[in-house]
């Protein structure tokens, strides 16, 4: 019990300070995908806090898990995250999308060690994790997993039900697909311009073991469904987590303003000050 | 070289990914989309099974899914049609050509000599694309037995390939065996007024040519240009200051191909008149041959453009 509350206090300290770095960075390149990188915050910190199987002083350690970032824009929680963990120093986070940085606008394979993929294209990462994981098979690495943290308004993209489909045709138990509802995609609300709904059921379709309206601010839901996820050796698994674009700042929060833009000066401050 | 139509360069891919894999020097995954038989790729199914990956008529996922296979350590040949493989452009881009992955894609039934399945499945603007995926290295293969040896370097050489392989039965240029080495043009024929450059099916049409040019005392080098990318720059400015006029000819549109990457190369370096001997239009039904026929692709219009060029030539 006091191992959960332990657990449950980092990952809400983790989270934090990953929250003041997403801001600050796109505050500093005056650009960057801020919404979409505050509602998967909480689930990435439970992830890099407790259920990935990775090394930050062995990055291409053989046996490590692989997180694949498909909403390959979301790179500022990506990179806050791998920086507090100890695959960087926490001061070239101020480099993010600047001349000369590792830390490019979008992933990039390799770039800082800990990013597994190359994305900004939606859609691809899916089936790029399922390659993955039916190398790991072959390999009889059962006991790696495959995460991809996937947008909702990135399932209009075809290529994920092409996934979707031929990963069960294939049988890949411990590919875990993990889906930020957070309801906003670039241009408005995900019901305005392409209602994808209901999820749960389409994966369920799909043959996919599908968990539901969990809640994504909420460290220990989010730590339940990755302990139930990392049980499913039937099939592929699929995670939907409500979110909240924006999560943290009261005025970022569920307003579609904040996709891709930056704050200003005013906006920042008072930003910092919500998130101390 | 027969005149004997003796195999497709398609035929190629099965078996010597077989030899390959059987060689033990490769970590092997193949992944198709549903063309297994048509490619011969369904060949190395049967004898490694647990190796091959079909991803159904998804050629976006089979991409996609073959760069995860890289990323694992193993080499990866993906195959399917060439005009299937322009669908997945975005993916070879992204996931593919920039992260420079070790991912093989050999795509069969190039060009116009699908013949009767029309337009729509001829490929006549893969060159362009997949010459303008950088760290992507580009053959097409004149027979059967280069067809292998491009393969084979293919799984030698780290990063990705496009491999351009056709459907018809065709010569055997090679019959003594390959002379392939990636990123040179192997020379065919001797000559000195002038140097025909050609790839794929439109190799034995240039020799064809060179014998009738030969019959005028007209002396044409050839080239077989079997690697686009990297292009073999160093053969074709000594073709240009040696012979002064060149004709290329490709199964390809002939504004983005290999004629436009060779006169790219000419244009900055040893300007020389070039003629293009290439399409301009979408094909259509017919037999393969007809289809060459009908977009322009003959040995006759290869000897019509060596004239051509000779006249505009400075002496």
């Amino acid at each position: 019990m006091s191992a959960d509350l332990d657990f449950e206090k980092s990952a809400t300290i983790l989270a934090a300070n990953v929250r003041r770095h997403i801001v600050k960075m796109v505050y500093s390149a005056k650009s960057g995908h801020i919404g979409g990188s505050l509602s998967s915050t909480d689930l990435m910190a439970v992830l890099y806090s407790k259920y990935l199987k990775h090394d930050p002083e062995n990055p291409n350690w053989n046996d490590r898990d692989r997180f694949i970032m498909s909403k390959g824009h979301c790179t500022p929680v990506q990179y806050a995250i791998l920086a507090e963990r100890g695959y960087f120093p926490v001061d070239e986070l101020t480099t993010f999308r600047q001349k000369g940085t590792r830390l490019q606008g979008h992933s990039v394979l390799g770039k800082p060690p800990g990013v597994e993929n190359s994305a900004g294209a939606l859609g691809m990462g899916l089936s790029f994790g399922l390659g993955v994981r039916l190398a790991q098979k072959l390999k009889g690495m059962q006991n790696s997993k495959v995460w991809v943290l996937m947008g909702d308004g990135e399932q209009n993209e075809g290529q994920v039900w092409e996934a979707a489909m031929s990963a069960t045709h294939h049988q890949a138990a411990g590919l875990i697909a993990l889906i930020d509802r957070n309801g906003i995609q670039n241009d408005d609300f995900t019901q305005k311009t392409m209602r994808s709904e209901p999820l749960d059921k389409k994966y369920e379709a799909f043959g996919w073991n599908v968990l539901s309206n969990i809640d994504g601010h909420s460290i220990p839901e989010i730590a339940n469904a990755f302990e139930w996820a990392i049980t499913q050796d039937d099939a592929p698994t699929c995670l939907i987590f409500d979110t909240t674009k924006g999560k943290g700042v009261s005025f970022m929060e569920n307003n579609p303003g904040f996709h891709g833009a930056p704050p200003d000066d005013e906006q920042f401050k008072i930003a910092m000050q919500e998130l101390q | 070289m027969t005149t004997e139509k003796s195999a497709a360069t398609r035929e190629a891919l099965g078996p010597t990914l077989i030899e390959l894999q059987n060689s033990g020097d490769f970590d092997l995954i193949v992944v198709d989309a549903d063309l297994g038989k048509s490619t011969s790729a369904r060949i190395f199914q049967d004898a490694y099974p647990e190796r091959f990956f079909t991803f159904g008529i998804a050629e976006q996922n089979m991409i996609s899914a073959a760069a995860g296979f890289s990323v694992m350590g193993h080499t990866v040949f993906a195959t399917t049609f060439a005009v299937f493989a322009e669908h997945a452009f975005d993916q070879l881009r992204m996931m593919v050509a920039q992260p420079n992955l070790n991912v093989k894609i050999v795509a069969s039934h190039g060009g116009v000599s699908p013949g009767e399945d029309g337009a729509s499945a001829q490929s006549i603007e893969d060159f362009a694309l997949f010459s303008s995926l950088l760290n992507f290295n580009v053959c097409v293969p004149a027979d059967v037995i280069e067809a292998a040896a491009i393969t084979k370097a293919a799984a030698l050489t780290p990063g990705p390939f496009y491999i351009r392989t056709a459907r018809p039965k065709t010569s055997i240029i090679y019959t003594d065996g390959p002379q392939f080495e990636l990123g040179k043009a192997n020379q065919l024929r001797e000559g000195n007024d002038l140097t025909i450059i050609a790839c794929g099916l439109m190799v034995e049409r240039s020799l064809i040519a060179a014998d009738e040019l030969k019959n005028n005392n007209i002396n044409a080098r050839v080239l077989n240009m079997s690697t686009l990318r990297p292009l073999d720059t160093n053969s074709l400015f000594a073709a240009a200051t040696d012979t002064g006029a060149l004709v290329i000819a490709e199964e390809h549109l002939s504004h983005t191909g290999l004629g436009a990457m060779c006169a790219h190369a000419i244009a900055s370096s040893i300007p020389v008149p070039i003629e293009f001997v290439g399409l301009d239009r979408y094909g259509e039904s017919a037999t393969w041959e007809e289809a060459l026929e009908l977009t322009g692709l003959t040995a006759e219009k290869i000897v019509s453009a060596s004239h051509q060029v000779l006249s505009r030539k400075t002496t």
